[in-house]
């Protein structure tokens, strides 16, 4: 760029707002198109699954496309009962509610005593954090499980919440502690004069102060423990302790060719739809979180 | 606790007391025996959990890789570089270390390319009078491509598994509906031709959604004026979108290539869901999943963490390597300087 001058103003040019030229519809033309195409892509797989999920396994076999014979729901009466998802259901709204609250607690105490405060190792302490978010869980996979099999906790929901939160953890730090560090510190020093103590400090003014942060990393840290997979598959081998994806994936693998296909399909729907609707109700706030926190 | 040092020499003893005065000095307080059990108790026990969980897991796999160990017993001999020989010698890991960066090559510079070229649109590509602003009705197309970044990688898996169905998918239901039949049957995941190029797509369409955010977000960090003046200098969409959107959000396409490359590097979720068996002729397998089977299917635990420490380094390479690409190439010149 040679001469970029900010000299004259940025004319707003509301006069001839709506008037386009010949390559403005093109460039829009082409774009819209493309980008319907794509947007097609991406949702008619799912429609697909949710119109299969109310067909019968020979249906499903015969076409594709064939609508149901009959609206019933007795695929999923069978895939929440016969094939445990609704077991897995629960142990997984279990898990990760418990490891979602501890990591957000966890996570904002660490992230705050290391951003606002100064003592020997703080640093290290931090950049430790940093380096847990890179390195692969596969390289500590396997020690990871003799870990948890001394501690007597491999197999079970305690086992399985204690490393979600652990492996959660350096993202939370590392979210909330940008956060942390912009808050004011005026409201700190007058809550001290009052004679609040650090405790006070911060479950009354500090803690609410960083909500909305507080509310992004959540809503990113649900998302991404609800659709772990990896560690579960590791370290809880227990079918009755399954969570949902491991329940998924067991599902569609464990009869070989007898595979329950409409049950499949309404158990794809049941694992969809809490993340759907968590993802629609905040979509606007996750595009701001990645906005504000991620990589400025 | 490393939090019992007290820094009380430098602040003078005493919180700032008056608040008008000199700028404050923050975090500098007098170390009160309340103060320094909450920062035991606040620190101590994130710290501890981490490094139970994180830090030992990974100090032991550094010391496994060199043992014998099958896991189920006692006996551990420490042979040294042995597993790593081993490594070098085995078809298999060596077929998985390939694919993995021939996914690592390809899957990125598509996901990166679309969602680059989405958010460029949404954001700026719009009529080319009044303010700078993106299409009309962008908003929908952010939420519905962002939307399978919400579903469990699994589960696109499961679903994507189902699509290429040889005989009831989608996928082959659509091709032989508009006429061409010689996709009837077609088994995209089990020709040794097609599994590859076939799953890739499938990561490729989980990812593009997340980065068309990620960048959007970036573009509308950028200021306008900048954009204006170079319209009023007669550049056009595509040269703005050259010289001026992608030198200012180089930083993020740079992490974003880093994410990216790590997920493929790993990619286990997608292909245990596709082919759980690495594929015909393990054209899909990747280092992971032969790490799995290596561990918990074989009992070779002490051979298994050796392609763990592998897979980590050659990460962190992967890593270095693009840091180094993005600092030489086009890197740190005056163009990235127009939007700071």
């Amino acid at each position: 760029m040679s001469a970029v001058t900010l000299d004259e103003p940025a004319t707003p040019a509301r006069a001839d707002r709506g008037r386009r030229t010949p390559s403005d519809a093109l460039v829009a033309g082409t774009s819209h198109t493309m980008l319907i195409l794509w947007s097609v892509i991406v949702i008619v797989p799912f429609c697909w699954v949710l119109l299969s999920s109310f067909k019968t396994s020979k249906e499903i076999l015969s076409s594709p496309f064939s609508l149901p014979a009959e609206w019933s729901f007795d695929n999923y009466v069978s895939a929440w009962t016969k094939a445990g998802i609704g077991t897995y259901f629960f142990n997984t709204v279990i898990v990760v509610g418990t490891a979602l609250v501890l990591v957000m607690l966890l996570g904002a105490m660490c992230a705050y005593v290391l951003a606002r405060f100064e003592f020997f190792g703080r640093n290290f302490i931090y950049y430790s954090m940093l380096g847990g978010l890179t390195f692969p869980v596969f390289l500590v996979i396997v020690p990871l499980f003799f870990v948890l099999q001394g501690f007597g906790l491999l197999n079970t929901l305690p086992g399985l919440i204690l490393t979600y939160v652990a492996y959660a953890l350096p993202f939370t730090v590392f979210f909330l502690y940008a956060f942390f560090k912009t808050l004011p510190d005026d409201v700190y020093e007058a809550a001290m004069m009052d004679g609040a103590g650090e405790w006070r400090t911060f479950f009354r003014i500090m803690l609410p102060m960083a909500a909305p942060g507080m509310a992004g990393v959540a809503i990113f840290n649900f998302l991404g423990l609800w659709n772990q997979f990896l560690l579960p598959v590791a370290l809880n081998t227990d079918r009755k302790n399954y969570v949902l994806t491991q329940g998924m994936a067991s599902f569609s693998s464990q009869a070989g060719y007898n595979v329950d296909f409409g049950a499949l399909f309404a158990g794809v729907v049941l694992t969809v739809l809490p993340v759907l609707v968590v993802y629609l109700i905040f979509q606007r706030r996750i595009a701001g979180t990645v906005s504000t926190g991620t990589f400025r | 606790m490393s939090a019992s040092v007290t820094d009380a020499t430098t602040a003078g003893g005493l919180p700032e007391a008056n608040p008008w005065g000199a700028p404050p000095r923050r975090r500098r307080r007098k170390l009160t025996f309340d103060r320094a059990l909450f920062m035991a108790v606040f620190l101590g026990l994130p710290v501890a959990v981490f490094v139970i969980f994180v830090v030992i897991p990974i100090g032991q796999a550094l010391f496994y890789s060199l043992t014998d160990w099958s896991g189920f017993s006692p006996v551990m001999n420490v042979v040294g570089l042995d597993n790593y020989v081993k490594l070098l010698n085995d078809e298999t890991f060596l077929k998985a270390l390939r694919n993995n960066a021939l996914l690592t090559l390809v899957v990125p510079l598509v996901t990166l390319t679309a969602a680059l070229a989405i958010a460029v649109v949404v954001t700026t590509a719009g009529p080319s009078t009044g303010q700078v602003r993106g299409l009309n009705g962008s908003g929908f197309y952010r939420v519905v491509s962002f939307f399978p970044y919400a579903v469990p990688a699994i589960v696109i898996g499961l679903l994507w598994a189902q699509v290429y169905d040889p005989a009831a998918g989608l996928f082959n239901g659509i091709l032989t509906g508009i006429g061409l039949d010689g996709f009837e049957n077609y088994a995209w995941l089990g020709e040794v031709r097609a599994a590859m190029p076939a799953s890739m797509f499938v990561m490729i369409w989980a990812s593009i959604g997340f980065y068309t955010v990620l960048f959007v977000a970036a573009i509308k960090g950028i200021p306008a004026e900048i954009y204006e003046a170079a319209r009023i200098d007669g550049a056009g969409r595509f040269r703005t979108a050259i010289s001026i959107t992608l030198p200012s959000i180089r930083d993020n396409v740079q992490t974003a290539y880093i994410y990216l490359g790590i997920l493929t590097l790993d990619a286990y979720v997608f292909m245990a869901a596709l082919n759980p068996g690495g594929g015909p002729a393990n054209s899909t397998l990747t280092m992971s999943q032969h790490l799995m089977n290596t561990a918990f299917k074989k009992g070779q635990f002490g051979y298994a963490t050796s392609m763990g420490v592998v897979l980590a380094l050659v990460t962190l390479l992967f890593a270095a390597l693009i840091f180094a690409i993005f600092y030489f190439a086009g890197g740190r010149d005056k163009k990235g300087e127009v939007a700071r």
